[in-house]
């Protein structure tokens, strides 16, 4: 990844201040002191679509701000091994899902040669970021490694099926740390394993202010009615983000009060079921009326950003979810979210006070009709879901943890370090 | 423990140092009571901080019901409200170190146990997951000569700071209380009512913003008296 020129790190670093606080900048510029100049690599396996790319996107050039020489790379491979790594997300979510032999040997070959490829960077970064199953034998195929690696993995593990991560966790049992967003998606493994939530990035096009104009622009854009109440999902079309089950809550609600529903996503390059899931969606919506489904382009991202601005209420109805960067930005915009009860949603969604976490579409229905019924509880949970965001959830944060989890991994088995003479 | 007056001695500037906190998994979870309490008396006792204290440094929600991980759990997860109120009144600044407090805990939770007909136990995706931390400490560099300089200051802290001078040093300390109320008393009794006041901040309900606006106004009302 080709390092932004100096200036325009720093100016960046000053927007950042702009929006978060000066204290907040602060105490990364000093977390980051002790590790000036170390080579710090981030492998996943998609650059475009997806919420690990989205954050990467921004790690990466905060952290060379600080002086740490960041670098992200990804690997490559054939449908065979996206298939194989599909199999294994969507087995490592709890589904049933056995990996036949031919793609697990597909998928070390084609780690072994990405592992050739990227050698020399491989072996010379003191820290090596591996996010989620694509890349993790990597390691293995990295003898002569000199630093920390570190899995980073952002799927909720909490049930994993047996069989597939009893096979994935003999790649991640030599790495010198794992990184969970929640506790309960950790696993027993013979290293320390920190707990990082994801963030958001309130400065990129999917979460920077908006003019009017162009918010408005997606009424027209889209032929959506701007005089009709609008709850909006924006995600994947993935079986574990249950579309359907959207549509069936607003097919109750719309029974009652006037509504429309927006379900938007584009696909990851790295996803090949999203075409047959959208192919679902769209047979269970048909003839439904005030229901727009999207499949919008990976650089959407100012389109998702007006979408959800001009919504009412944000959806995240999943059955599964590691995180869920879709609650944080509609949070962050202001706007109450109705989440399905799992995973990360929990740790975003207060129920009842930045939104509501649900666990059926009955129950998504019902916090739908009582949030539009009740403008005056819509606005002042969205106020509060904001300010949550604000001071938790923003990649200022996420930095900062990544730091002190790289200092804390230098400094061995202590539960106090002090750096710069503290 | 250091001994905070050892730290910041009389008169000695306020040096202020800020702090980042990580969290890690302990690896073990329990699901009813009795796992809990055999837990308790095992897991590292930086875990027992980390549910007290660290959780400040965690996405809270600012209106927490109750102020430490163990009595939420026993509400949300075992839904014991009559445990959690007992637990929530377990203050570790009562004990002489974290062991004493291990110890009371575990006297709440087996006397809990005596009393109950069956096991509390909560449903599998509601398990307590015993956590602890890394918490780095770094000096920003600032110096205070004198508590009037603060006054502008404490606002533009960061919780981080905040935590570590406020929070942390009521574990760290043989003092047991913060670190501004430790280098007041330096001053004799010129700050005796300032101490008095920031003493008596219950921080277990507010998360750091809120506890560092109230730590600035009482600074600022403080010296608004003064001047008067």
């Amino acid at each position: 990844m080709k390092k932004p020129s100096d200036n325009s790190l720093q100016d960046m670093i000053a927007a950042y201040r702009a929006v978060t606080s000066a204290n907040v900048i602060h105490q990364l510029e000093q977390l980051a002191m002790p590790l000036r100049g170390a080579k710090v690599l981030h492998i996943n396996s998609t650059k475009e679509g997806g919420g690990v790319a989205e954050i990467l996107h921004k790690l990466i050039p905060l952290k060379q701000a600080l002086g740490i020489e960041a670098d992200w790379e990804i690997i490559t491979g054939n449908q065979d091994f996206y298939q194989c790594t599909k199999g294994f997300h969507n087995a490592l979510q709890g589904m049933h899902q056995s990996i036949p032999d031919k793609l697990l040997q597909n998928y070390e070959k084609t780690n072994q040669q990405n592992g050739e490829k990227l050698r020399a960077k491989l072996q010379e970064a003191d820290f090596v970021f591996i996010h989620d199953p694509q890349p993790a034998p990597l390691l293995q195929y990295t003898p002569l490694r000199k630093g920390k690696w570190i899995w980073r993995c952002h799927i909720d593990v909490s049930k994993p099926y047996r069989e597939v991560w009893k096979y994935l966790r003999e790649w991640i049992f030599p790495y010198d740390a794992s990184i969970f967003s929640l506790p309960e998606f950790a696993q027993p493994l013979p290293h320390p394993q920190y707990i990082i939530a994801p963030s958001i990035d309130p400065l990129s096009d999917k979460n920077c202010p908006l003019p009017k104009h162009e918010i408005q622009g997606v009424y027209t854009q889209f032929n959506l009615d701007p005089d009709l109440p609008m709850v909006t999902q924006i995600s994947r079309y993935d079986r574990f983000k249950d579309p359907l089950g959207v549509i069936e809550a607003y097919k109750l609600a719309s029974k009652l009060t006037p509504l429309q529903l927006v379900l938007a996503g584009g696909g990851a390059s790295d996803d090949p079921e999203g075409e047959v899931v959208l192919n679902e969606v769209r047979q269970a919506a048909n003839g439904v009326p005030n229901i727009h489904i999207l499949l919008l382009p990976a650089d959407a991202n100012r389109t998702i950003n007006a979408l959800q601005r001009a919504s009412d209420i944000i959806l995240q109805k999943s059955i599964k979810e590691g995180f869920g960067l879709t609650v944080s930005e509609g949070m962050w915009k202001g706007k109450p979210v109705i989440g399905g009860d799992t995973g990360g949603i929990r740790l975003q969604v207060i129920n009842h006070y930045t939104g509501f976490l649900v666990r059926t579409p009955e129950g998504a229905a019902l916090r739908t009709r009582y949030l539009l019924h009740r403008r005056d509880k819509l606005t002042e949970m969205g106020m509060r879901a904001r300010r949550f965001v604000r001071e938790n959830f923003l990649i200022t944060r996420h930095l900062q943890e990544y730091l002190t989890l790289m200092v804390g991994l230098t400094s061995g088995d202590v539960e106090r370090i002090n750096v710069g003479g503290a | 423990m250091e001994n905070a007056a050892g730290v910041m001695q009389k008169k000695t500037p306020f040096a202020v140092k800020d702090c980042a906190l990580i969290t890690i998994a302990t690896g073990i979870k329990v699901q009813n009571l009795k796992e809990f309490a055999t837990a308790l008396k095992d897991v590292p006792i930086g875990s027992i901080y980390h549910h007290f204290w660290g959780r400040l440094l965690r996405a809270l929600f600012d209106e927490p019901e109750y102020n430490n991980d163990f009595a939420s759990w026993a509400s949300r997860g075992l839904h014991d409200k009559r445990l959690a109120e007992q637990l929530s009144m377990v203050i570790p600044t009562d004990y002489q170190d974290m062991e004493s407090l291990r110890r009371e805990m575990i006297e709440v939770i087996e006397q809990r146990l005596d009393e109950s007909e069956y096991v509390p136990w909560s449903k599998a995706d509601q398990q307590f997951h015993f956590l602890k931390s890394q918490i780095v400490i770094f000096d920003t560099g600032l110096r205070y000569e004198h508590p009037a300089e603060l006054v502008p200051q404490i606002n533009s802290l960061s919780t981080g700071s905040i935590y570590y001078h406020f929070i942390d040093a009521r574990n760290r300390t043989e003092e047991r209380v913060d670190d501004f109320s430790a280098w007041l008393v330096g001053f004799e009794d010129e700050f005796k009512e300032l101490v008095q006041n920031l003493c008596a901040v219950d921080p277990y309900f507010s998360s750091l913003h809120e506890i560092r606006l109230i730590v600035s106004n009482i600074f600022q009302q403080f010296f608004a008296k003064e001047e008067k």
